[in-house]
């Protein structure tokens, strides 16, 4: 078998095994969180009686394990199962809505906008890195340091208020209200998208643009490119040619990593533009204690993380050449 | 301007209480008679009885400048109501979990989804009044134990079925049966038996007499709904009687409505589109009305709402009614336990502080008592708690506590809870009195926290009688009494009293038994309500409202799609 099929298939294997450890370790924490929906859902008003009842309809009475069996099964046939909230009455349980369907529409929301902004920010912190590492210790290269570390040391908050005050009060060029729906045409949702996108590629590409520029310039000192600069190669070429190929396996891990904030942590971003994406949804679930919810968000974003980071793995590796042809 | 703009702006309940007082001075009501003939001129402007011109002689005739009549033209023009137009609200209210069911619906989103698309019985109007809804007419029989109301006739659901008593009766059933998990359970446990009289009338037999019942129905979970078979279907239907029919529910993104073509009312319903969306941020709201994004913005932060204020297309309506900001000491909780405590703690606050610092000048002091000039049956002869280092001394003296005493403030509470701890705890220094602020979080506060700990931070709005408040939070029964007032002597007696007014119809008699049962409170409960905060709305100038703005809620009574127009 070619070494990189195995890789990928190890790699693939160790994956299925560290989501379900997280499951188990999700399912706990919810857990030992205080109070219960039934509870936090009916009210202090509610009697001893309703509670229990309202929990015995949940299937809240029953033994852990058995709970995390049946979360576990329906979740290997696609059922995330139903939400908690929806339903005010102890009768009503066939009106609450599936977890999956309150979960698609947003997590579609949530990929659009990380995609419009790892469109924009990946190439943009690759040319800036490439770039700077050309030019490094230039005032070109020391500008665009300081830019960078100084957009990433804001909270994304402040980030998003300042891009609102400038390009949504004082040159009202973008719409500071982020609202889509699944009727938004492309040309509009782009639109609607632009402030949150740019927030976002802020805050991330520091990280990212500051990775490619040290694993260039950390090349440049070893011999082989030394090799490559004596045999009358230009800059670029040995930049691009010579040491490029050889640091794609950092960058595309800090990039994996940044995309997969993109899709798990902008709840901040989310509120300031109104955004209907997946975060706010898993921090009122949680608040709330609608667990179904809570888990089904949860068990995403580790998927995310895995696969993004498998991703990287497998860029790494195949365009590395020495891992790429071994000896 | 900003000033003219307030009091123009003041909610209907304020207005009709500074109308009060004016009428006391000789100067004052020759002012309301003024403004009662500039009202007259506007309304024959509008009507087309006489034309500009002629409005500016005769509003120059009373003595008001040219700029000030010119402005109070266009107003009369502005408050004329034309159709169409599409209202985005932009509300602060609101999240994914929220429900169409009026039974467990609770925050002011809720409200406003309620009020967007259905109608009560009864409703508070923008003066403040109580008036008939889907009922016409009602009517007490003299011990106020059974109430007859008539429904009107020929009113339709938004899927085109005619409401009847039936609807009426599925809904009573709906929240007050006894396995309802309704929040508004409550409100209908004096219901000893409800029934109907043909297809129109519905006859309430009440335990005990009450005289408010009718506000009781007002509430704004007992939103008529429609039912079949004698059920109603409270979880997933959007159908209503109301001015707009939902069109899309999103839960913590935003709801959007079409007008009813069949609405009932007269001169309502101006709109015909509203979309509520849920900007939970405060800058993200007032960005979003500062750039057109929005039509009207609720609860604007006081801290924001002077610069806002200074966007030359806004205005901004803030509103005085009911809601109060409360610190409720658990009175069988040590030390709260002790009166001399209480008391010392009453005295220790510097309230005028509070509002200038908390709500900055956007509110008024409270006097410990849940009860408003929007309210009926205030006690104006009340002692004045207020921040007086000598008295608190002497009432912690007697008290013979020492040590820290534990004040567990989140923001939860209130907006500027742990800002308004921190003062308090400054202010009760200067009485040699020590309070330890205990910073709690938000999440889960209103299950840990309140209700629990001997001292905590709270908020209520929107009850419009002193019944209503007390059965909220003060009486015996009520789990929501914050203060666990229930076993001193001078709960016993308030419990007695909060019965008897109740059922009291004459009115001289109800006053004095509401005027004992605040002094009960005041002195004895352990109710410390140092705030009455205003509600700050932020509109454009594209859209108008009536003259009166309802104070009962915020943003109009929660009834802004249905009452306000573009002009």
């Amino acid at each position: 078998m070619h070494p990189i099929i195995r890789t990928v298939l190890v790699r693939l294997a160790l994956g299925l095994l560290t989501l379900l450890a997280v499951s188990i370790i999700l399912f706990s924490a919810i857990e030992f969180l205080p109070g219960d929906f039934a509870q936090s859902a009916l009210g202090q008003l509610a009697t001893p009686e309703t509670i229990a009842a309202f929990r015995k309809e949940l299937g809240l009475d029953e033994s852990a394990i058995t709970r995390y069996y049946r979360w576990i099964t329906g979740v290997l046939r696609g059922d995330f199962g139903t939400s908690f909230s929806g339903r005010g009455s102890v009768t009503s349980i066939a009106k609450s809505r599936d977890v999956v369907d309150l979960i698609a529409p947003r997590f579609w929301n949530t990929l659009f906008l990380a995609s419009l902004t790892a469109i924009i920010a990946v190439p943009l912190a690759l040319f800036l890195g490439i770039t700077s590492a050309l030019y490094r210790n230039s005032f070109y290269d020391r500008a665009v340091n300081a830019a960078s570390l100084t957009t990433i040391s804001f909270p994304e908050f402040f980030v998003a208020y300042i891009l609102i005050l400038l390009f949504g009060s004082l040159w009202p060029i973008f719409p500071t209200l982020a609202k889509v729906d699944e009727t938004t045409l492309l040309a509009e949702r782009l639109l609607r998208c632009a402030l949150p996108a740019f927030t976002l590629t802020l805050v991330i590409i520091a990280h990212m643009m500051r990775m490619t520029r040290a694993a260039i310039i950390n090349l440049l000192a070893s011999p082989y490119i030394q090799m490559a600069v004596l045999s009358g190669a230009s800059k670029s070429e040995v930049i691009l040619k010579h040491a490029l190929p050889n640091a794609w396996a950092p960058i595309a891990t800090v990039t994996a990593f940044n995309l997969a904030y993109l899709v798990v942590g902008v709840v901040v971003v989310e509120v300031v533009f109104v955004y209907p994406g997946i975060g706010q949804l898993m921090v009122d679930s949680v608040a709330s204690r609608n667990i179904p919810v809570v888990q089904a968000c949860a068990l995403i974003f580790a998927v995310t993380y895995i696969v993004l980071n498998l991703i990287a793995d497998i860029i790494g590796i195949v365009t590395n050449p020495r891992l790429l042809h071994p000896k | 301007m900003l000033k003219a703009k307030k009091e123009k702006n003041l909610s209907a309940i304020s207005d009709l209480s500074q109308n009060i007082k004016k009428l006391c001075e000789p100067n004052g009501r020759r002012k309301m008679n003024k403004q009662k003939y500039l009202d007259t001129l506007s309304g024959k402007l509008t009507a087309g009885q006489i034309d500009r011109r002629q409005f500016m002689m005769s509003a120059l005739a009373t003595g008001i400048a040219i700029p000030a009549a010119l402005s109070l033209a266009g107003k009369a023009e502005a408050a004329t109501p034309k159709k169409g137009g599409r209202l985005r609200h932009a509300t602060a209210y609101g999240s994914t979990d929220d429900s169409l069911d009026p039974g467990t619906s609770a925050n002011g989103y809720s409200q406003n989804v309620i009020y967007t698309r259905g109608n009560h019985l009864t409703e508070v109007n923008n003066d403040g009044e109580l008036i008939g809804e889907l009922a016409e007419s009602f009517e007490a029989s003299k011990d106020a134990k059974t109430w007859v109301f008539n429904l009107r006739k020929g009113v339709e659901f938004h899927n085109g079925k005619t409401m009847t008593a039936d609807d009426v009766l599925a809904t009573i059933e709906f929240h007050g049966n006894e396995n309802s998990t309704s929040s508004a359970k409550g409100n209908l446990s004096g219901v000893a038996k409800a029934s109907k009289d043909g297809n129109n009338r519905v006859i309430f037999e009440l335990t005990d007499g009450n005289a408010d019942f009718p506000y009781l129905v007002s509430d704004y979970h007992i939103m008529i709904m429609a039912s079949k078979d004698g059920t109603v279907d409270a979880q997933s239907s959007t159908n209503g009687t109301g001015a707009y029919m939902v069109e899309k529910f999103e839960p913590g993104v935003k709801s959007t409505y079409k007008r009813n073509p069949n609405y009932f009312k007269e001169g309502r319903a101006h709109f015909d589109e509203v979309e509520i969306l849920n900007v939970i941020d405060a800058a993200a709201r007032q960005a979003a009305i500062m750039g057109g994004d929005a039509d009207f913005a609720d609860a604007i932060p006081p801290k924001t709402v002077s610069l806002l204020s200074r966007a030359p297309n806004l205005e901004i309506l803030e509103t005085t009614g009911t809601q109060h900001y409360i610190l409720p000491m658990r009175t069988t909780v040590s030390p709260f336990d002790n009166y001399d405590l209480r008391m010392a703690l009453k005295y220790s606050v510097k309230r005028q502080e509070l509002v200038d610092k908390i709500l900055l000048g956007h509110g008024v002091v409270g006097n410990d008592v849940p009860v408003s000039a929007a309210m009926p049956f205030l006690n104006t002869e009340l002692p004045v708690h207020e921040f007086n280092p000598e008295k608190a001394a002497m009432h912690y003296k007697k008290s013979g506590h020492s040590g820290p005493i534990p004040l567990n403030a989140g923001e939860a509470g209130f907006g500027g809870s742990l800002d308004a701890a921190q003062l308090m705890a400054e202010s009760a220094k200067e009485c040699g009195i020590d309070i330890e602020v205990i910073r709690e979080p938000n999440d889960g506060y209103w299950s840990n926290v309140w209700n629990v700990k001997g001292w905590c931070t709270s908020y209520w709005g929107g009850r419009p009688t002193q019944d209503v408040m007390y059965q909220a939070a003060y009486t015996a029964e009520t789990n929501w009494n914050e203060t666990d007032w229930r076993t001193s002597d001078a709960a016993v007696r308030f419990n007695k009293l909060v019965v008897q007014a109740r059922s009291e119809t004459n009115d001289a008699k109800r006053k004095d038994l509401y005027w004992e049962c605040q002094r009960l409170i005041q002195d004895d409960g352990g109710a410390l309500i140092p705030l009455w905060a205003n509600y700050i709305h932020a509109h454009t100038k594209a859209i108008s409202h009536d003259p009166q703005v309802a104070g009962n809620w915020t943003n109009d009574g929660n009834k802004v799609s249905e009452r306000w127009w573009f002009a």
